[in-house]
């Protein structure tokens, strides 16, 4: 076990492009982190810094209180499940979760005991005689796992574990995760590009954009106070609505301005948070759970318009009602029982409480 | 799949009612049908230039030498008695398995620097280095010919310049043997080496990741990811190297002529001396195909190996 600590890391590749432009992240032992963000922001890259399968042009990793720039990655111990698996297929299943323990020369009985009990975890125990191809994708992603936990090391790497899976082994592959990590408690440094992923299973999410960290924190707190628009847009599904406005000062309060003669109270409590931006051009975000119909609200700071939706999605548990603005699309997110239909106006109100405003010159939310 | 279900369901129909003409066409669209017609030609193109010949060696091998009179394995049995075929034996298996280890190791070596090549340089030096495999072996032997030659020999004189000394490189047996072993590998490792490139690029790169995170060092990356990978098709370069070079004639013909007395004789060139020259074909057909039963004893078992990591890795 241990901590993770990435100084100034800048990966630059020939022709001067920067893959990842000088992040700087602490992760504590026994931490689950997740780096999080879109095709090409720099997430893999750093993952593959951490383990040394790409070299840093400049700054600084250190691994358990080392640094371990110019260590190869098998002198790092670590451990890595990589996207595909990368299970050896000459191999069988506890082949390849003896190997690295083999390579390290542990004896024969010491490896048998951490196969069986990695086997146990995973319920892969009667697996152990097959080769990787007799296997299910699940099976062969525990199987990658297993082969992870025997060495017991210092930092566990997951590269998109899940990502060939279909979206029902996903959810049942995650939560495997999450208690594997309850169990054996190994620092996790875990990419993907999925923020549902990241979300449920982080200690702490890292959103990543084009090669630097835009914000860290607990995936709550990224959720209801994002720093930036990005990471407002990145977290959450549906992504969070965003509205072109206008800051209007009106008797001692603010309203917002949206396009077709929408205006909305900005609530009390914001009013001074938000008075320098009075009369300028600003975005509304609101996510769309936020922005619901009127017959199931109840609080205060409630802003009701009108709006036809465009096209009406029932869920089940609810409906998703997309409406069309000038210079934004939206999403609403109704309650099942209510009746809405595509072209039908209908009242829906939205919860200034949870609004956030952005400003369009930085990015950043205020 | 089409076809085959509806073969499948065709039998719970009364078979009185189909006329002799639907049956016809079913069996003509039958998928097998199709496959065997579509594969004729090149079947037609194996039994005539293979199935034929290798049958008709076989039964001139066990006629007797006015080819009237059927004589069994007599000529088989004359071969072993012969002291020179003795040393043909044993000459044909140190060419071959030594040719076959050196092509494999040097190919393997070629395959791997080249690998490791950036990308741009690769195409020019895999180009270059597939010079011999291309130019007609016959041609490229008069050349190594000319470099072996007693008096004028370029390798010789380049022995001098450093002070070393001349070397009697197709006059005395064992440096004789040694010369067609050093063309035959000129010739054929760069067969090797481009069979070799292909599996190496064949192995995804995460395997060598894995390894390297799992405490592997070059060599046990090596020895543990790249050579069991490329195990099939190690095995079936050898296999068809081993038999094209034992049936190898060009080189022993043109570089020795099986000399210096006989003693680089290999089966085909003796094969060549005995039924051609000597005009005793049937037994010269018994040379040639006394390799044949070991040989596909080997490639029996190669194969099935081959086949059975497939269904396991594949």
């Amino acid at each position: 076990m241990a901590q993770v600590t990435l100084r100034k890391i800048i990966k630059e590749y020939e022709g001067g492009v920067q893959a990842v432009k000088g992040i700087d992240l602490d992760i504590a032992d026994h931490e689950f982190v997740v780096l999080v963000g879109p095709s090409g922001c720099g997430k893999s890259t750093t993952l593959r810094m951490i383990a040394g399968l790409e070299e840093i042009t400049s700054g600084e990793i250190d691994i358990g209180g080392a640094v371990v720039n110019d260590v190869p990655p098998r002198d790092r111990d670590i451990a890595m499940v990589f996207q595909n698996y990368a299970l050896y297929p000459h191999m069988s299943v506890y082949e390849n979760m003896a190997f690295g323990l083999m390579l390290r020369k542990f004896p024969k009985e010491e490896i048998r005991r951490r196969v069986e009990n990695a086997a146990k975890i995973l319920d892969i125990g009667m697996l152990l005689d097959r080769k990787p191809k007799a296997l299910s994708g699940g099976q062969r992603q525990r199987v990658a796992m297993g082969r992870a936990i025997v060495r017991d090391p210092k930092v566990f790497l997951f590269d998109e574990p899940l990502s060939n899976l279909d979206a029902k082994l996903r959810v049942q592959m995650r939560t495997e995760i999450k208690k594997v990590h309850q169990t054996v408690r190994t620092t996790t440094v875990y990419v993907t590009h999925d923020q549902v992923e990241a979300m449920t299973l982080a200690d702490r999410v890292v959103v990543m954009n084009h090669g630097v960290i835009e914000q860290v924190g607990p995936p709550q707190e990224l959720y209801h106070h994002p720093r930036t628009r990005f990471v407002a847009g990145f977290i959450g599904s549906p992504a969070m609505n965003f509205i072109p406005a206008t800051v209007e000062a009106r008797s001692g309060g603010l309203v917002l301005r949206l396009p077709q003669g929408i205006e909305l109270a900005v609530p009390a409590a914001r009013v001074a948070k938000y008075q320098a931006y009075a009369g300028k051009q600003v975005t509304f975000g609101i996510r769309p759970e936020h922005l619901t119909d009127t017959q199931h609200v109840s609080k205060a700071d409630i802003a009701i318009f009108n709006a036809a939706p465009e096209v009406v999605e029932p869920m089940g548990m609810e409906t998703l009602a997309h409406i069309r603005m000038e210079g934004a699309e939206i999403c609403a997110r109704l309650d099942p029982t209510v009746p809405a239909a595509p072209g039908v106006p209908m009242p829906l109100a939205a919860d200034m409480g949870n609004m956030h405003l952005i400003d369009d010159a930085t990015g950043l939310v205020i | 799949m089409a076809p085959d279900s509806s073969a499948a369901v065709a039998p719970a129909r009364p078979p009185a009612a189909r006329p002799p003409s639907n049956a016809m066409k079913r069996f003509a669209r039958r998928r097998s049908t199709i496959a065997f017609l579509m594969t004729l030609p090149l079947i037609s193109v194996i039994a005539g230039l293979v199935a034929w010949p290798a049958s008709y060696a076989i039964y001139l091998a066990t006629l007797n030498r006015r080819m009237t009179a059927f004589i069994g394995l007599e000529n088989f049995d004359i071969l072993l008695d012969n002291e020179t075929f003795r040393a043909v034996i044993w000459q044909s298996c140190f060419f071959a398995i030594t040719a076959v280890l050196l092509k494999a190791l040097i190919g393997f070596w070629l395959a791997h620097m080249l690998h490791h090549l950036p990308t741009k340089g690769q195409r020019k030096w895999r180009g270059m280095l597939l010079v011999p495999w291309v130019i007609p072996p016959a041609l490229s032997t008069l050349g190594w010919w000319w470099m072996f030659d007693p008096s004028y020999s370029s390798i010789n004189y380049l022995l001098n310049a450093i002070g070393g000394p001349s070397i009697p490189w197709l006059g005395s047996p064992w440096w004789a043997r040694i010369s067609v072993i050093i063309v035959n590998v000129w010739y054929g490792a760069p067969f090797f080496m481009i069979m070799y490139l292909a599996a190496l690029k064949s192995v995804p790169e995460q395997l060598y990741e894995a390894a390297a995170i799992d405490g592997a060092s070059g060599w046990q990356g090596l020895r543990h990811i790249t050579l069991p990978m490329m195990q099939n098709i190690i095995s079936i370069t050898v296999l068809f190297s081993l038999i094209v070079t034992f049936a190898n004639y060009d080189i022993v013909r043109v570089l020795t002529n099986g000399g210096p007395r006989d003693l680089t004789q290999v089966f085909a060139s003796y094969a060549f001396q005995v039924g051609v020259l000597s005009g005793n074909i049937p037994r010269g057909a018994a040379v040639s195909l006394f390799m044949f039963p070991l040989l596909a004893f080997i490639a029996y078992f190669v194969l099935k190996g081959v086949n059975q990591r497939n269904k396991e890795m594949a």
